[in-house]
């Protein structure tokens, strides 16, 4: 990637706000990954007893059981929101602004051929406009 | 609660002597089918893997939830099958909280590093440390605790199955040791990565399908309700109901363990090179969702099947032996608590099922190894030979066969180091893998990412502080210092280092790339734009090949 192309691209509104929702997407999950388990962790450490009490008066379960389960879900969840709005809302701009362009007679916009394009843009690189 | 030989236990190694058991011929002859349909993968795959790009990470042609599944079954490793369901058979709930811990890495994982990983890599992770630093040093380094890991995991990994296979199958320890070097050079050396790939895939697919089947006999013998289940083990264990609450844990120690647990993972170089078999940051990302929710499930499973194995294991006859360990005469599970899921197997499902699972256990060892030997083979060939050496000179036929030489020597060292150590005590190995993981190999990563000012000076010994303070505090610790070595007391009183060594890395890593006023620092801060441009976009990324 020459000088050139890269300011274009790094002045470009688009790939701009392309990079602030994907980063701080990133950054929410994982606080919110972390804060579960450090949580999880510090009440371990302090607080054992909280977990080890009976789900409700008699039973055998112990709160920690439910809440460790939930844990493993809040895991899966967590990817799968972030997956499902990663690979649709980013990406799937990627596909749109590629078939846009092939439609205006200009570059074809491939992954594999040295991808000319960046997602969300629809800028091509080979004739440096959009 | 003793944490650090419980996760190394969890992770790979079998500890103190077992008995050799009478020969199980369901096993074997179930272990014989996977190994010919798995030799035939590997024929077919060979046939296939002529480039690099083919041997090092299967042409990048694997799609996400074929990913997934290889990155589920690298995790689920024989140890953390057996090892997981013995601690919940043992402690109960304690089991609980280590699944919790290996699976969390992966969330991280996948916000913060798998797409960057897949847009600025190509076959290692060195290559995304080195993207804009010196290539020789960066990569002397990062091959250099690649292989400390390998190398700690393998010796856990082959001891372990020595010893497995002379429980489960009745075959002596020398000849399993021998059998699983040999068997994984094949699958390497032949198939490269997609070989390795789809042994993986289809051992994930045996072990959930086995693990899934205990599980639901396990809850159809109480009705399908957990609170009965709990009762009947809380009445059966000798801890009564402590099973049901967490035990007394050090909380420096525990959070200390959750970031080298955390952390650890998304520094394991055989897991890391797995992102680079996709085609695209998409794909990267759909193979850490379908591994988070298998991997997930699974714990789940293991959950589910230590509380069976002590509903219906525990005490009951023809499954206790009375043995001598330390002088001391202790009434236990035939072959050990580790055994509980195996035994568990035998009485839900009879012979035959135990057979499966038997074999299953084993396959398992057999695709994690493999894995280790090709993510080993790849930091000496294209990291060290390719780079530091031929200093990018080399041609693909010359470094294809550089990585296939290392890999029949790597088989001969895990041989080698799988004889010598048999009397050691390894426990402690697969911990120190992913302390070493967690304190060297992530700082790197994540900072040459996320930080512009990160120089060749930082990174390299940034990452050695963290390399050797993760050895050096884990061996004064009480886990080699004190239950290896003899010693009193231990000169550094916590058993998981992570908090420090980690703490250590990113600190020195800092330090000595604000210092580095030399003009080559200057310029690699500059390149930082261009490599977060790729690293956002994936321009410029390796695709798919195509065949």
């Amino acid at each position: 990637m020459n000088e050139d192309v890269l300011k274009k691209v790094q002045s470009n509104p688009k790939f701009k706000e392309l990079v602030h929702k994907k980063t701080s997407l990133g950054w929410q999950l994982s606080i919110v990954m972390l804060v579960i388990y450090y949580g999880f962790t510090l009440v371990l450490a302090f607080s054992p007893s909280t977990l080890g009490a009976p789900l409700a008066p008699g039973m055998t379960m112990t709160v920690g059981i439910p809440v460790g389960i939930l844990i493993i879900l809040s895991a899966f969840v967590l990817t799968g929101l972030y997956v499902r709005k990663a690979n649709g809302e980013f990406d799937s701009s990627t596909a749109r602004s590629s078939r846009r362009h092939k439609n205006e007679k200009m570059h074809w916009l491939s992954r594999s051929d040295s991808v000319v394009a960046f997602p969300g843009t629809g800028f091509c690189f080979r004739c440096y406009r959009r | 609660m003793s944490l650090f030989p419980v996760l190394a236990f969890a992770s790979g190694a079998i500890e103190g002597d077992v008995k050799q058991q009478a020969t199980n011929w369901h096993a074997i002859i179930m272990f014989v089918v996977f190994v010919a349909f798995t030799m035939g993968i590997t024929y077919w795959a060979a046939r296939r893997t002529r480039s690099a790009s083919d041997f090092y990470t299967a042409g990048g042609g694997i799609s996400g939830f074929q990913n997934g599944l290889a990155i589920a079954g690298d995790y689920m490793s024989a140890a953390s099958f057996l090892g997981i369901s013995a601690m919940v058979f043992d402690k109960g709930y304690d089991g609980l909280i280590y699944s919790i811990g290996f699976l969390v890495g992966w969330p991280v994982i996948l916000f913060l590093v798998a797409e960057r990983l897949r847009n600025l890599g190509k076959y290692t992770f060195a290559d995304v440390a080195s993207y804009r630093l010196q290539q020789t040093p960066v990569r002397s380094f990062a091959a250099t605790s690649t292989l400390m890991v390998v190398a700690m995991y393998l010796i856990a990994q082959m001891v372990g199955a020595g010893k497995l296979i002379q429980l489960l199958f009745g075959m002596s320890y020398s000849s399993a040791v021998i059998m699983v070097g040999i068997l994984m050079v094949c699958y390497v050396l032949f198939g490269g990565m997609l070989a390795t790939t789809w042994v993986q895939i289809i051992k994930a697919v045996l072990l959930l399908c086995g693990a899934s089947f205990m599980a639901f006999m396990v809850l159809s013998t109480v009705g399908f309700s957990p609170e009965m289940m709990f009762e009947k083990a809380v009445a059966a264990h000798a801890k009564h109901a402590a099973i049901m609450s967490p035990g007394k844990a050090d909380p420096v120690d525990s959070i200390s363990l959750g970031m080298a647990l955390m952390f650890g993972t998304a520094g394991l170089p055989h897991i890391l090179m797995r992102f680079f078999t996709v085609s695209d940051a998409k794909e990267a990302r759909k193979s850490v969702f379908y591994a988070t929710g298998f991997i997930g499930y699974f714990y789940i499973l293991t959950f589910i099947i230590g509380f069976g194995a002590i509903m219906l294991v525990l005490n009951q006859p023809g499954m206790m032996e009375t043995v001598t360990k330390n002088g001391k005469e202790v009434h236990q599970l035939i072959g050990g608590s580790n055994m509980a899921a195996i035994h568990l197997a035998n009485a839900v499902g009879g012979d035959m099922f135990l057979g499966f699972i038997s074999a299953v256990a084993f396959a398992t060892i057999l695709a994690v190894v493999a894995g280790l030997a090709l993510s080993g083979a790849s930091a000496v060939s294209h990291d060290l030979y390719a780079s530091v050496i031929m200093k990018g000179k080399a041609n693909e036929a010359d470094e294809i066969r550089v990585s296939k030489i290392t890999t029949v020597v790597l088989g001969i060292i895990a041989i080698v180091l799988g004889l010598v150590f048999e009397k050691q005590n390894i426990a402690f190995m697969v911990g120190l893998a992913f302390s070493i993981a967690a304190s060297a190999n992530f700082p790197i990563l994540f900072l040459s990412m996320f930080w512009k000012g990160l120089t060749t000076r930082g990174a390299v010994i940034g990452g050695f502080v963290g390399l050797a303070s993760a050895i050096l505090l884990i061996v004064l610790g009480p886990t080699v210092w004190v239950d290896i070595m003899k010693h009193p007391t231990a000169l550094f009183p916590y058993k998981n280092p992570a908090i420090f060594s980690i703490t250590l890395a990113f600190v020195s890593t800092w330090l000595f790339s604000v210092t580095d006023k030399s003009r080559s620092a200057e310029e690699e801060k500059a390149k930082f734009d261009a490599q977060f441009v790729r690293s956002m976009t994936g321009i410029g990324a390796t695709g798919a090949s195509k065949h």
